[in-house]
């Protein structure tokens, strides 16, 4: 059964026709074409299809596009401020979460990657508003440490193993990052 | 995957109208769980009804102290509420302890006590199962019962419900709060779930159609001193073997009073009722501890397996239990 | 052909060129290549692991709105060559193992094609089957030769008669689990069939090797390779299991050849992987090792028992380290398989090394327990002045070193060798060492072109790079081989339009492809000098390799294991890696080999097992939430280095294999720690709690 719906995905408002049983990750990707989220198990045990919906991180594979009509949805490629076309500006469009994966070497072949991307970012602004993780130790605000960052991180399968290389991406990727969320909203600009 | 209809109703009380009307019909609320299974064919409804936006999505203080978690509140802002945090971080710590970031941000309140078991055999349609297909046998006997339990099973199912929340939910007298087609109702959060006896493919007490719209939690001074302890295959991102909620008060190194609940290891979350009372009035040590465990496991049957099955649960629930105590026990909250 | 001594770009920590466009996520995978009106493909699995297909309904399936072709052995294309049974896929109504295609649903969207499936009615035949490996199974044989065409046995000396005589033995059994490669981009083809004149097949495959997958498909459909053309700028990892094309190319470019002029798409299901693309077998090592008091070595002895399918043999090397590891006078090692009614087992990475290095370097721990000698000091005693068997020099040894270096590093000198008494906190702490090797290998062709373009030098060869820093390594090595700046140095890879490269599998890519282009720029400066002018152009292939030394990479690793007192969880927080593998070409990409390499092997050590049920004779923990593979959270820290190593004879960069060396010894590593923390040798991987909880149970908490 098909339906009409529009997703703003990258800062650009989408209208498409969906099957009720697609998800948002094959919306994505066989529908428009944008293929930044990857599919690596369809099941939300992997992480590589996260993107971000109304700014928090998600799995899209487990998210029907039919409730996404009217959503808010940023993928990998639409991170950097102005990143519409950013494949062909590599070195400017990159967001600092990007920009640390490249410096740090936190990636290998590349699959998990924009998943990884997309979740550190979301997992930033999560510590920025001061969610606690299953490693924060008491009642307050979490240190960002190590094992913060790869607790945050562990919903984002790598096999290539880029774990060790992830979390100091993403550490300095946090220290490099204006105070306060950043995710998702900046990016309509 | 079967095609299916999609409604996106203006309320709650027309999603609960439009499923009790439709046997055919799920609720689909943050879908983790749901759209897991309309892949794997194991859910194969006719039509999917949309819950955002129309369960409440806020955490209120009711007069009596207690805590009304909205049915919509994500698993992620329920764990990072300050009042959770502090007056049952029992609650907070099992929340964190499930999934990853991106699933909880995903799944509900309302939802996650629902989710269903994850036995690979339950979840493989190429092989019977009496959850999926009452009648067709249990491929988990003999099987691979690593993940299976020890406590409550039936011959004719040896699942496990898979939720760390619900097993803090059972663990501090949660009330569940549904709307049905009979109108409002309040279940105790341990009656919520069914032990599977000779209806596997019935987790719930609930009725076709009936939605939970909001999860009670009652002031309880005890719960501030609390603690999820969850025992994994894997540092983060992996199911329970087995895991222990607990609340314990302790006066004069003499334990007053106790709320314990196990996971992992039956096919609801397990209230430990037995192991609270062996512990009242008992000395705070790892004896007392060990033999609360002692009395809740009497029970226990291990399930014989490939791989050596798991009767490794047995003793590593009650080192875990007494693990737990003793952590709770030599930490003064105040 | 010379390569400088002193090189500019080699060795240089550059980034990876595909770094931009994979943390944007624009690199293009091979499912998503734009491709007009594309159709879907989805396929239908057998749900017996043996027997015959009687009756196939697809009338179901045929009705759907947007179904476009079923495709079943009945209607099928007859392919040329069904030699390879693993691809003969659709050829007929035997079920050989649970999981085989017996048929394939073409769908306008991918939903469709998935319901489609769903809606094919299959009715067996069935036979009983055998899929439990067992070691003293009566039907246990010698394959003809092991991977890749090594000899199955080997003997020296008199093995019982040395055992028998030594002062300190140990005889163990060990066993390792199966595995699954689980890349995490699954397996996927996208096909266009033009069937123009004698027709054409656009494959765009995820595969480790483009030329490689081109041979074997022009086989099986019986065409000329220039009607072929295999893409795949980027591989989403593979670690073996796409170094040959399985099921998935064939069943595309059949949909494809079913749906002319219409590209169609396919990605296998997480789950279908665990039965259509390939695996590590189970094994089952018996290990034997003798000495006299002084720790001197005297027999070495592994017995292997591994699976295969019934109908494909792959015959894993598991035997073959220990062949050379270690000087001994005497030394036996065998294989046996059992062929079962199971899915076709392949390569993964390190075959032979990976799983081999796991009971022989926790034998020689235990060894070294039983002598009370250091298990470094053991090893070192133990080094060979020549390769074992051959006799051979070799052209650089330098695991002494690598585990002296890793031991300083690592700060073993203050090593209480006692098991069981160092605690902090919660936990059980202890250190464990095993050795890493991995053969240095060349394929035999492979062939580079250099043309300059404008400025500018391109580089064209059909290699691949599976995040293997490929893109990167290879203009390294062209920029030094030609004497020009890196940044002057355009690579292209990943197309059979480019000069043929062999796969990248067995460490080999560097040593091959990099050989192909200094000899290319050799030829490109022999003819156009200092000044080529624009458009000037030359080729250069891999020559055969120096085959009087042996040439091997070592390692040694070094893991802090804890154990939880109460639970009996295992972690591990440190690993260190030391690594003698010749010249490295980028550290940079190098170090993420290394590290990744032992990673993997931490999830070996911990974590992997894909659960055969025997009844059913299928993996039933068939996704990624069934079978673990580390998290981020179960990483702490990891290094990796390497000593500078000088080794002329390899090739001419110096350089040895890096992919494979890091996951060699790691879990021997980790078990030997784990023996160190609580007391429990670990012999059967993965280590899980349940193996050492009896352990604590025994023990006083404090």
């Amino acid at each position: 059964m098909q339906r009409e719906i529009t997703v703003r995905v990258d800062g650009t408002a989408r209208p498409l026709t969906v099957d009720t049983r697609t998800t948002l990750l094959d919306a994505l990707r066989e529908r428009l074409g944008i293929t930044s989220p990857k599919k690596g198990c369809d099941h939300g045990q992997c992480g590589a299809c996260t993107v971000l919906s109304g700014g928090r991180r998600v799995l899209s594979c487990l998210t029907l596009a039919v409730t996404q009509d009217g959503a808010e949805v940023v993928t990998a490629e639409g991170l950097a401020p102005g990143a519409a076309g950013a494949g062909q500006q590599l070195e400017g469009g990159l967001h600092p979460v990007q920009r640390a994966f490249v410096d740090c070497d936190a990636l290998q072949c590349g699959y998990c990657t924009p998943g990884q991307v997309v979740s550190a970012v979301g997992a930033l602004d999560e510590f920025a508003a001061g969610w606690p993780s299953a490693v924060t130790e008491g009642p307050g605000a979490p240190g960002l440490d190590r094992a913060e960052v790869a607790e945050r991180m562990s919903g984002n399968l790598c096999r290539c193993a880029a774990y060790v290389n992830i979390v100091t991406a993403v550490l300095r990727a946090a220290t490099s990052l204006p105070a306060g969320p950043t995710a998702g909203k900046e990016v309509d600009g | 995957m079967k095609p299916f209809d999609y409604l996106a109703p203006a309320d709650a009380a027309e999603a609960v109208r439009s499923v009790a009307a439709n046997p055919d019909a799920v609720f689909l609320g943050g879908g983790t769980n749901l759209v897991d299974h309309l892949k794997l064919g194991v859910a194969e409804p006719g039509l999917v009804v949309g819950l955002a936006g129309l369960l409440p999505s806020g955490i209120e203080e009711l007069d009596d102290g207690a805590l009304r978690i909205g049915a919509g509140v994500s698993n992620s802002d329920l764990a990072a509420d300050p009042r959770v945090r502090e007056r049952f971080p029992v609650l907070s710590q099992a929340l964190l302890s499930g999934a990853s970031g991106q699933l909880r941000n995903m799944a509900t309140v309302g939802g996650n006590p629902l989710q269903r078991t994850r036995c690979v055999y339950f979840q493989d349609v190429t092989t019977p199962c009496n959850k999926r297909e009452p009648g067709s046998g249990c491929s988990a006997i003999g099987g691979w019962t690593r993940h299976h339990a020890v406590l409550g099973a039936s011959e004719h199912c040896i699942a496990v419900h898979p939720s760390d929340m619900a097993v803090a939910m059972a663990a501090l007298d949660a009330r569940v709060r549904t709307l049905g087609p009979a109108g409002e109702r309040a279940i105790p959060f341990v009656e919520l779930h069914r032990l599977p006896g000779d209806a596997p493919e019935r987790d719930t007490a609930l009725e076709h159609g009936e939605l939970i719209t909001a999860i009670d939690l009652p002031a309880q001074p005890i719960a501030r001193r609390s603690a999820y302890h969850k025992v994994r295959d894997r540092a983060s991102y992996a199911f329970a073997l087995v895991s222990v909620a607990a609340a314990i008060e302790v006066e004069g190194g003499v334990i007053r009073d106790a709320r314990i609940a196990f996971g992992g290891v039956a096919h609801a979350p397990w209230r430990a009722r037995r192991a609270e009372e062996a512990l009242r009035g008992a000395p705070a040590s790892d004896g007392s501890y060990r033999a609360a465990a002692d009395a809740e496991l009497t029970d226990a049957r291990p399930a014989e397996g490939l791989d050596g099955g798991n009767a490794f649960k047995i003793p590593l629930l009650r080192r875990t239990l007494t693990a737990t105590l003793r952590d709770l026990a030599g930490e003064d909250p105040r | 052909m010379t390569f400088p001594s002193e090189p500019e770009a080699v060795g240089r920590d550059l980034p990876r060129r595909d770094g931009a466009v994979k943390v944007l996520g624009t690199a293009t995978y091979a499912y998503e290549t734009p491709l007009a009106n594309a159709a879907y493909l989805h396929a239908v699995q057998a749900t017996i692991a043996r027997g015959r297909v009687t009756a196939l309904d697809t009338a179901a399936a045929e009705a759907l709105d947007g179904v476009v072709a079923v495709l079943t052995p009945g209607n099928a294309e007859r392919l040329a060559s069904t030699e390879d049974r693993e691809l003969a896929v659709l050829q007929g109504e035997e079920v050989a193992f649970r999981g085989q295609v017996v048929a394939l649903v073409v769908a306008d969207s991918s939903e469709v094609a998935r319901h489609g499936a769903a809606l094919v009615r299959v009715e067996y035949a069935q036979q009983p089957h055998d899929a439990e490996l067992r070691a003293d199974r009566e039907d246990l044989y010698a394959p003809e030769s092991v991977n890749p065409d090594l000899p199955t046995d080997t003997s020296e000396g008199d093995v019982d008669a040395a055992l028998a005589a030594a002062e300190v033995s140990v005889e163990e059994t060990y066993t390792t689990a199966m595995y699954h490669n689980n890349p995490l981009e699954p397996h996927a083809t996208a096909a266009l069939w033009d069937p123009a004149g004698e027709g054409f097949l656009t494959l765009w495959d995820s595969t480790q090797g483009v030329h490689p997958t081109r041979t074997a498909l022009a086989s099986v459909f019986g065409l000329d390779e220039a009607q072929l053309r295999v893409v795949c700028p980027y591989v989403g990892g593979g670690f073996g299991s796409k170094g040959q094309p399985h099921v998935n190319v064939v069943l595309a470019a059949m949909a494809a050849r079913a749906v002319p002029g219409r590209p169609v798409r396919l990605a296998l299901t997480r789950q279908q992987m665990f039965s259509l693309t390939g695996y590590r077998t189970p094994t089952i090592q018996r290990c034997r090792l003798g000495a006299d008091r002084d720790g001197t070595i005297t027999a070495i002895a592994v017995d292997v028992v591994e699976l295969t399918s019934r109908i494909k043999e792959f015959a894993e090397q598991s035997g073959v380290p220990a062949r050379m590891m270690y000087a001994s006078p005497n030394r036996s090692t065998t294989h046996r398989l059992a062929a079962l009614d199971v899915p076709v087992p392949s390569w993964m990475r390190a075959p032979g090394e990976c799983p081999g290095m796991f009971g022989p370097e926790v034998a020689m721990d235990e060894l070294a327990e039983r002598l009370g000698l250091d298990p470094v000091e053991l090893r070192i005693r133990n080094e060979p002045a020549v390769e074992p068997g051959s006799g051979k020099p070799f052209s650089s040894r330098n695991l002494v070193g690598c585990l002296r270096e890793g031991a300083v590093r690592f700060g073993w000198a203050e090593r209480d060798p006692r098991p069981g008494v160092r605690r902090r906190g919660d936990w059980l702490v202890g250190t464990g060492v095993a050795a890493s090797t991995y053969p240095v290998s060349r394929m035999p062709k492979s062939t580079a072109t250099i043309r300059r373009e404008g400025e500018r030098y391109a580089v064209e060869i059909g290699a691949a790079d599976l995040g293997t820093g490929t893109w990167t390594t290879l203009a390294q090595i062209a920029a030094d081989a030609l004497g020009v700046t890196v940044a002057l140095v355009d690579v292209r890879i990943g197309d059979t339009d480019y000069p043929m490269a062999s796969v990248a599998g067995g460490s080999s890519g560097m040593t091959t492809w990099g050989s192909a282009v200094v000899e290319a720029a050799g030829a490109f400066r022999a003819k156009y000098g200092s000044e080529p002018p624009d458009g000037a152009e030359a080729s250069g292939s891999v020559q055969p390799a120096d085959d009087r030394h042996a040439m091997h990479a070592f390692g040694a690793q070094f893991a802090e294991a804890h154990v939880h007192l109460d639970t009996g969880e295992v972690r591990v927080p440190r690993l260190l890696g030391v690594f003698a593998a010749g010249r490295i070409i980028n550290p940079r990409t190098a170090r993420s080999q290394f590290i990744g390499g032992m990673t993997m092997g931490l999830s070996m050590a911990l974590h992997e097992q894909s659960v055969l049920d025997p009844r059913t004779g299928h993996v039933v923990n068939h996704d990624l939430a069934g079978y673990h593979i580390t998290a981020n959270a179960d990483v702490g820290a990891i290094e990796a280095y390497w000593l500078a190593e000088d080794d002329p004879h390899v090739n001419a960069m110096g350089s040895k294999g890096i992919g494979e060396i890091g996951i060699v010894g790691t879990a021997a590593a980790v078990s030997n720690a784990v023996w160190h923390a609580c007391g429990v040798r670990v012999r059967d991987l993965p280590i899980t709690l349940d193996k050492v909880l009896h352990a604590l149970e025994e023990r006083p908490r404090h």
